[in-house]
């Protein structure tokens, strides 16, 4: 999808292609990335966990090597070395250097002499708010503080292109507000000593606030799927009709279907049949919150995917994987930005215990291929007994081992829950058995 | 910005340490003990480089007067060894971690190290340091200091090695993307991470290595007989002249030189190294030392630390110029040269195999490496019984004392205490009641082996039985849960994985004890059991080389196996199961 940058570029990447694992080979992460970003721009990358953006944002401070592709710093007149700084979703500052001593890391990697070093240092402190704290170890300071610092130390190299690694995501909720917004400010004021910024998240509505840009990543390999401008005067109001308008629009679009160039896929998780890919801690009892949540009041068995998250408190990451589920099992549709429950899901709402979990049972065996196949290899055999390792090798065919690990874990959470086989850690070994 | 008296941090910042001001109070004291060490270790030093003749014109005495003299010579041996085991694993540890090819090297051979018995070693190294030095002291003390030096090297040097393995990625990030030159990177990051571990392993090494102070101190290789000044050599002539009087004060003299260094040199250095601790949050027991909380009301204390601070500057003064800021892409790994490397490592394990083979069996049948066998074997039955008997009896009672805080808070310095102290002092009472009662030595032997060992599984269970969450406990009264079923359920599955951390210390311990333990003497009264370890020890005595690597070969794959088939197993399985949070 090719970019429109009315601004003077700042960051060109071209062609980028990424894989984990050692060359040739290996699992493809990024494909084909392309996006330039421009002067005095907040672009936001938005995507969830495994889409690759983290990867990006580290091949483009340079902390790795994408296989293929190139990302190209563009001198200016005004900075004719362009240059990056991060900033990290775990803080990482070091715990034995004072808030200053870890200001100054970056200005001491460069020689700066210690005077001005110094004054420096104590600017970024004072700019970020944390004058007084100069002294502090870091674990003497709540998070929002050591963001804080994990901001001024950023800063303080005076860098063109500011990278955030989903800064706010380890904050609580009131402290990330606080901290965007005085972020928001110092960006509005032209006090930050930076020419654009690129921040990771994946926080629609943070998005929506912060940048002037969006980029829609899609998982699996990760590639840009939508650039979106966003045009809503700041300061923006979260309440504001274009904003939610604007939130809507983008659930709708991460949660499209593939595009139909794109290979047949059972539901949105990647591979088919028993190679597919599950989602990695998605609980049954999650999906039946959330399945009870959709077919009480207010909702009726539709909501919107953005009122969802408000409601119950989800992060999209959280959220997207349980709807893909209920997707994938036919307890649920996505229309738009909507998810609507199907007859299925509603009987679910309204059963007990048992019934509910023949319910899912009967889903689990008729849309899961992999939670067939282990059924049917423990009906076949006399001892209705598998050695587990004897699936993991089979998914590693398909997919890396990470993922073959974690798409076994979670079809043995769903197995366990519809009592279609159980399985013994101690052995790792699936079985029809029940517990003696 | 106001230097706020904050009581969570009492620990001034380690640049402001280095601001001179005016001496004060505590600086003269500081100051007058100071200087009084630093006589000491000159009047100590000067005595390792004599003539090696002056060791035969005066001759160690069982004197009292000369114990004090005879203990600094022998904590000076310590601290040297350990000085060395620290540059050795700076060194060592961090080209282990930094360059994959080195790391392929010294991994395995540090694994393996660790688990070879040291005491075998003398015999080699003796006959080494002593051509090294001709007809000085220095030679021999060189070679004692480097039996220490083996006891504490390895496991320093691997614990080193895991903290750099483990850096947080983030910070390693930080590091990258500020493009740190690899000696900033290393004091900033890498040194300050792995210091409370290294700390923690160099106190727990310094304890290893009394034990072998003692036996590395009078040493008889061959019909070379060398005698050093010292508390272990002292102990050996009181053993031969069968000197009660003597070993007593051997022992109280010991007692007093491991708790003075213990509380004036480890206690300091751990209450220091506790800031290096990586955690955001601040933790609300901090280590405690009178001696540390002293010298940081000193101003003198810049004064001792500006060489070290020095050693730092310069070497960051001499850092290459800053490299570019966005680093190259990795070319692509020459194959040809990795393949050339990858040829040359295989070829060198082939070669010394070969060597070592050919060495051993040149000299040996296989009817020798057969005996050996044996030998380990029966060596091995005793390790198995006494770490099961002790484990009988350490368990429970480790189990009941973690269980009462205060008690524990009292028992576990002791235990600790009694793990650094060396049995092998303790061995010729066994002897003694051995003789006197007629028994058989290869059943009453063997508990030496583990005389000294046996506190780490104490110390272990004592921490692992304080560890069990206080909710798990009351959920347990609350149920009723008692007798079999509540150490079956809530014990012994909490204290399982520090019981093995403690029951492997222990066992790798006794296997190194057991070259002392199978064949001990008193006076004229010389006691020797079936073993792997007397099997050693006689071959030591003989100057039979060949049958001393046979011997060391044998155990080290014995221990080794041990570790792999049994204990790394049974670990795995406790981190996996039954960790707690």
């Amino acid at each position: 999808m090719a970019t429109i940058a009315p601004l003077a570029p700042l960051v060109e990447v071209e062609g980028l292609n990424h894989y984990y694992g050692p060359p040739p080979g290996g699992h493809l992460v990024l494909e084909g990335v392309n996006l330039t970003i421009g002067q005095n721009e907040v672009v936001g990358l938005l995507g969830r966990s495994g889409s690759g953006k983290s990867t990006l944002l580290r091949s483009i401070a340079g902390l790795i090597h994408p296989r293929e592709g190139e990302v190209r710093f563009v001198p200016t007149e005004d900075c004719p070395d362009p240059s990056v700084s991060m900033v990290f979703q775990t803080f990482a500052l070091f715990p034995w250097l004072t808030v200053q001593e870890n200001v100054e890391l970056g200005l001491e990697a460069q020689k700066v002499p210690a005077e001005e070093r110094r004054a420096r240092a104590l600017a970024a402190i004072d700019l970020i708010g944390l004058d007084g704290f100069e002294n502090a170890y870091p674990k003497e300071l709540s998070g929002g503080m050591r963001q804080r610092v994990g901001l001024a130390r950023a800063l303080v190299v005076n860098p063109s292109l500011l990278l955030m690694d989903e800064p706010f995501s380890a904050l609580d909720v009131l402290t990330a507000e606080t901290l965007r917004t005085d972020l928001l400010d110092l960006w509005s004021e032209g006090r930050m000593p930076i020419k654009s910024i690129l921040i990771v998240t994946h926080n629609i509505e943070e998005a929506v606030q912060m940048c002037d840009r969006i980029l829609v990543f899609s998982s699996n390999p990760g590639r840009v799927v939508a650039d979106i401008k966003v045009d809503i005067p700041r300061p923006r109001d979260r309440l504001d009709p274009p904003f939610r308008a604007l939130v809507d629009d983008i659930y709708a679009r991460m949660t499209a279907r593939a595009a139909p160039e794109s290979p047949l896929r059972d539901g949105l998780f990647p591979g088919t049949g028993i190679a597919m890919v599950l989602p990695p801690k998605v609980s049954t009892n999650a999906l039946a919150g959330l399945i009870e949540e959709v077919d009480g009041t207010p909702f009726n068995g539709k909501a919107s995917l953005a009122e969802l998250a408000d409601s119950l408190q989800l992060e999209v990451d959280e959220l997207f994987p349980m709807a893909e589920t209920l997707q994938l099992l036919r307890f649920a549709e996505l229309r738009g930005a909507d998810l609507v429950l199907t007859v299925a899901a509603r009987r679910y709402a309204q059963s007990d215990v048992d019934q509910r979990k023949a319910i899912f049972a009967q889903a689990l065996l008729a849309y899961v291929p992999l939670a067939q196949h282990i059924r049917r290899v423990l009906d076949e055999r006399a001892s209705h007994r598998a050695p587990a390792r004897r699936f993991r090798d089979e998914l590693e065919d398909y997919m890396s081992e990470d993922y073959a690990d974690e798409t076994l874990r979670t079809v043995t959470h769903w197995g366990r829950y519809a009592e279609i086989f159980t399985y013994e850690e101690d052995d790792d070994e699936f079985s029809l058995e029940n517990p003696q | 910005m106001s230097p706020e008296k904050n009581p969570a941090r009492a620990l001034p910042a380690f640049s402001r340490m280095l601001r001179l001001t005016r001496p004060n109070r505590e600086d003269a004291i500081a100051f007058v003990i100071l200087a009084g060490l630093a006589l000491v270790v000159f009047r100590g030093a000067q005595g390792a480089v004599e003539p090696l003749s002056r060791l035969h014109l005066e001759p160690l005495l069982l004197d009292p007067g000369q114990l004090p003299y005879y203990a600094l010579r022998t904590i000076l041996r310590m601290f040297a060894a350990l000085f060395a085991s620290t540059v050795f694993t700076l060194v060592v540890a961090t080209l282990a971690a930094r360059s994959r090819h080195l790391g392929q090297i010294i991994v395995p051979a540090l694994d393996i190290l660790q688990s070879v018995p040291i005491l075998g070693f003398l015999t080699f190294t003796v006959t080494f340091f002593m051509g090294l030095f001709p007809g000085n002291v220095l030679g021999v003390e060189l070679a004692s200091v480097f039996a220490i030096f083996t006891s504490q090297a390895w496991n320093m040097a691997f614990s080193f090695y895991q903290s750099l393995r483990s850096l947080p990625s983030d910070l390693e990030e930080v590091c990258q993307s500020f493009a740190l030159s690899p000696v900033r990177r290393f004091l900033k990051l890498d040194l300050p991470f792995a210091t409370p571990a290294l700390v923690w392993n160099a106190m727990m090494s310094m304890s290893g290595g009394w034990f072998f102070v003692v036996a590395s101190e009078a040493i008889t290789v061959g019909n070379t007989t060398v005698t050093l000044p010292g508390i272990g050599s002292w102990l050996a002539l009181a053993i031969e002249k069968q000197d009660f009087t003597a070993v007593a004060e051997a022992v109280g003299t010991m007692a007093v030189v491991i708790v003075a260094y213990d509380q004036l040199f480890f206690r300091p250095i751990v209450a220091w190294a506790d800031r290096f601790r990586f955690e955001q949050t601040a933790s609300t027991e901090r280590p405690e030392s009178w001696v540390y909380d002293m010298l940081r009301r000193t101003r003198l204390l810049p004064l001792l630390f500006a060489p070290v601070s020095a050693i730092g500057r310069l070497l960051l003064a001499l850092e290459p110029a800053r490299r570019a800021r966005r680093l190259q892409a990795e070319g692509p790994r020459n194959k040809l040269a990795e393949r050339g490397w990858q040829v040359a490592v295989y070829a060198g394990v082939v070669a010394a195999l070969w060597w070592s083979a050919h060495y051993v069996l040149g000299t040996l049948s296989l009817g020798d490496v057969g005996q050996a066998l044996g030998l380990a074997v029966l060596t091995l039955i005793r390790v198995v019984v006494l770490i099961v008997l002790a484990s009988f009896i350490w368990v429970p009672l480790g189990v009941t004392i973690g269980l009462r805080p205060k008690l524990a808070e009292s028992v576990q310095p002791v235990a600790q205490f009694l793990a650094a102290f060396p049995a092998n002092v303790l061995f010729p009472f066994a002897v003694i009641v051995i003789v006197r009662f007629h028994l058989m030595p290869d059943i009453w032997l063997s508990p030496l082996m583990i005389l000294g060992t046996q506190w780490y599984i104490l110390f272990n269970v004592i921490a692992g039985a304080s560890a069990i969450p206080s909710d798990l406990r009351e959920a347990a009264s609350m149920f009723g849960v008692k007798g079999w079923q509540w150490w079956r359920q809530v014990a012994l599955p909490a204290i399982f994985p520090y019981y093995i951390t403690g029951a492997l210390t222990a066992s790798g311990g006794s296997w190194n004890a057991s070259i002392v333990a199978e064949a001990v003497s008193w006076g004229q009264s010389h006691l020797e059991a079936h073993g792997l370890g007397a099997y050693i020890a006689d071959a030591t005595t003989a100057g039979n080389y060949p049958q001393v690597a046979l011997g060391i070969g044998m155990m080290s794959l014995f221990v080794l196996g041990f570790n792999r088939l049994v204990w790394r197993p049974l670990y795995a399985y406790g981190e996996r199961r039954l960790r707690i949070g």
